[in-house]
């Protein structure tokens, strides 16, 4: 089964003569366990792509079927809770890491396991276990004001992991970090999908950071351009 | 997780400057509104500690604290004499200011009959007075000493004795002093001004001629004891005999063409709504303005706090939240302001209202009624965050 199964997805802003085609008959799939990049320029449609699979934007044609529920086909389907999907099998992580200002390093985990339905006591403990095991340990206490870019990075990656989904979205999750927080972000998330048998969508523009992937996908005017598969360069866009 | 309290506690600063302002706006609420339950203390002072059935006064006037009333103090005699009626003691009643330690001194001074009632109704230090002359029993917000001279009139008047809080309708401390020196002192001209009215009524009458000069001059004795004469008293109270009717007794009263008998609670709602009912209604215009700039402001405040986390808003959507937990967010921050802003204001004039000019007066279901409108206030100013807060899309945490 697949952990994310997408199917001619496409997406159009407005309508009449004013409608934008932002992604046009997208198909991929996507393993448990897999380092996905969704890679394009800016204004590609990769992030409308993320979207729709991240259950925010509703698809207009197509397919998504998310930890095999289908939950789009031609728009969303009668009687799917989306936020609850969202809450149980998506994770997600942002490009400015998206911490809550007045949460501490810990309580931005458990806010999201609380969301879950985790009581109090059972999502500090968890917390505190996520964050060590990302090495923040020592700043559990701290707000998101006084860490490091990297380190609130990794605070955003433990909140999406809280609730163990089956999928993980990342919107460029390198793009505010120097390259070398940037890489160790992409080597913390192909530990995480391995370890966690998570699939990992990560939409990028920057091909410096495509290393390790098991697939990249190539987005360009709205189009899967080119698919390659582990070990292979990614190439430039057409 | 309560995010409100954290949001607060991460905000603290902020929150505490706001809630101390809005807190200073809602003392003034408060007190407001205790100074209208002040007023109709005050107004209703002097009428409950005189205890009196009936307030006979000057016929088509309200009687002594809503107009001049005069009628003569020996119709006490006849006032007794009605059936149903058990006591009749004559009082009067006068504003005076004198000038004290350097400062203006302003007091409402009673006169009563040492063997009637009306007099100090309790009194906290010193004695009641005893002699019919030159002896003063004053409130404790004149703040006097006992055996303090004051000046009224022609003759020094000793304090004997320090009574509680008794004001008059506008709010100045009384004293009281025996009837025949109130009536001295209300009504007793000076000595040059009754030399020159007896030798104007003596002209007067020399000039007529019917009148041989030895009946002019009985005439102008006469005339002048009358107008000399000090027995005269704004008004005569009554207490009535156990099961008197009280309506039998005013129209016998009423019957004697120069006399209006008021009974207790058309006294009372002469002094309440004839009285007091302009600065009642101005009070509740303030506080009303004042509620709906404190309703105006409670929202601009979790207005701009929502605006200020669309994107933590934004982000709790995306992962997952329930509309519950936001709206649950927004609504405590806005009560707990008004929690703390009502807190911080009712401590303020809990502390400070013995020291304002007037007589505040709290009373507890005031201030419940008060604390349950800032509640309301608070949730419905809240509702303009709530619905901006609804209406972000999950979508808007993405991105840089």
């Amino acid at each position: 089964m697949y952990a994310v199964e997408v199917e001619k997805l496409t997406k159009i802003y407005g309508s009449g003569e004013t409608a934008v085609t932002a992604i046009a008959d997208a198909t991929l799939q996507v393993k448990p366990g897999e380092l996905v990049a969704i890679l394009g320029p800016s204004g590609s449609g990769k992030t409308t792509l993320l979207t729709c699979i991240g259950l925010i934007n509703e698809p207009t044609h197509g397919k998504v079927t998310i930890d095999g529920v289908a939950v789009a086909d031609e728009g969303w389907l009668p009687g799917t809770d989306l936020k609850r999907m969202r809450r149980e099998r998506l994770g997600f992580i942002f490009q400015a890491h998206n911490l809550i200002p007045f949460l501490s390093a810990l309580e931005n985990v458990m806010v999201a396991l609380e969301i879950n339905g985790v009581s109090g006591g059972e999502a500090k403990r968890r917390a505190g276990e996520l964050l060590g095991a990302l090495n923040l340990g020592h700043r559990l206490h701290n707000y998101p004001s006084s860490l490091s870019g990297g380190e609130a990075q990794r605070v955003a990656i433990a909140r999406a992991l809280a609730n163990k989904p089956k999928v993980i979205l990342a919107d460029e999750p390198t793009a505010a970090l120097d390259t070398e927080n940037g890489k160790n972000v992409m080597a913390l998330l192909k530990t995480l999908a391995v370890e966690n048998h998570s699939a990992i969508l990560v939409v990028t523009h920057d091909h410096r950071m495509v290393e390790g992937f098991d697939r990249i996908f190539q987005v360009h005017d709205g189009r899967i351009a080119r698919e390659t598969g582990r070990q292979e360069e990614a190439p430039p866009f057409p | 997780m309560n995010l409100a309290f954290r949001d607060i506690r991460y905000h603290r600063g902020r929150f505490i400057l706001t809630s101390i302002g809005l807190g200073l706006l809602l003392g003034v609420v408060i007190s407001m509104g205790g100074i209208y339950r002040g007023l109709f203390a005050d107004a209703l002072a002097v009428l409950q500690h005189t205890g009196a059935d009936l307030w006979v006064v000057q016929q088509d006037t309200n009687g002594p604290f809503a107009e001049s009333s005069r009628i003569p103090e020996d119709l006490k005699y006849r006032i007794r004499g009605v059936p149903g009626v058990a006591q009749a003691s004559p009082l009067s009643f006068q504003t005076i200011q004198i000038e004290r330690q350097g400062k203006q001194f302003r007091f409402f001074l009673i006169g009563y009959d040492l063997g009637g009632f009306g007099g100090p109704p309790g009194i906290i230090a010193g004695r009641q007075i005893r002699q019919k002359h030159y002896e003063m029993v004053a409130a404790k917000a004149m703040k006097l000493q006992l055996g303090e001279k004051i000046r009224l009139g022609q003759h020094d008047y000793t304090v004997v004795g320090i009574t509680g809080k008794v004001v008059s309708s506008g709010g100045d401390p009384a004293a009281y002093v025996t009837l025949p020196d109130a009536q001295e002192i209300q009504f007793k001209k000076d000595n040059d001004a009754i030399r020159n009215n007896r030798a104007r009524i003596g002209a007067d009458l020399a000039r007529d001629a019917s009148l041989a000069p030895s009946q002019a001059a009985l005439l102008a004795g006469k005339l002048s004891a009358a107008s000399e004469s000090t027995h005269t008293v704004n008004t005569v109270v009554a207490r009535l005999a156990p099961g008197a009717d009280l309506e039998a007794v005013q129209q016998r009263i009423s019957r004697w063409n120069h006399l209006r008998p008021i009974s207790n609670q058309q006294q009372r709602d002469i002094l309440t709504k004839g009285m007091i009912e302009k600065a009642r209604m101005q009070l509740g215009l303030f506080r009303v303005i004042l509620l709906t700039i404190s309703a105006v402001i409670i929202a601009l405040i979790i207005y701009t706090s929502t605006l200020d986390k669309l994107r933590v808003i934004a982000t709790l959507k995306l992962i997952g939240s329930q509309n519950r937990v936001i709206v649950g967010m927004i609504l405590q921050q806005s009560l707990l302001m008004g929690v703390i802003a009502y807190g911080i204001g009712y401590l303020l004039i809990l502390f400070t209202y013995e020291k304002f000019p007037r007589r505040i007066v709290l009373e507890g279901g005031d201030l419940r009624a008060l604390f349950a409108i800032v509640m309301v206030i608070c949730t419905v100013s809240s509702f303009v965050g709530i619905r901006k807060a609804l209406k972000v899309e999950p979508a808007e945490a993405l991105g840089g």
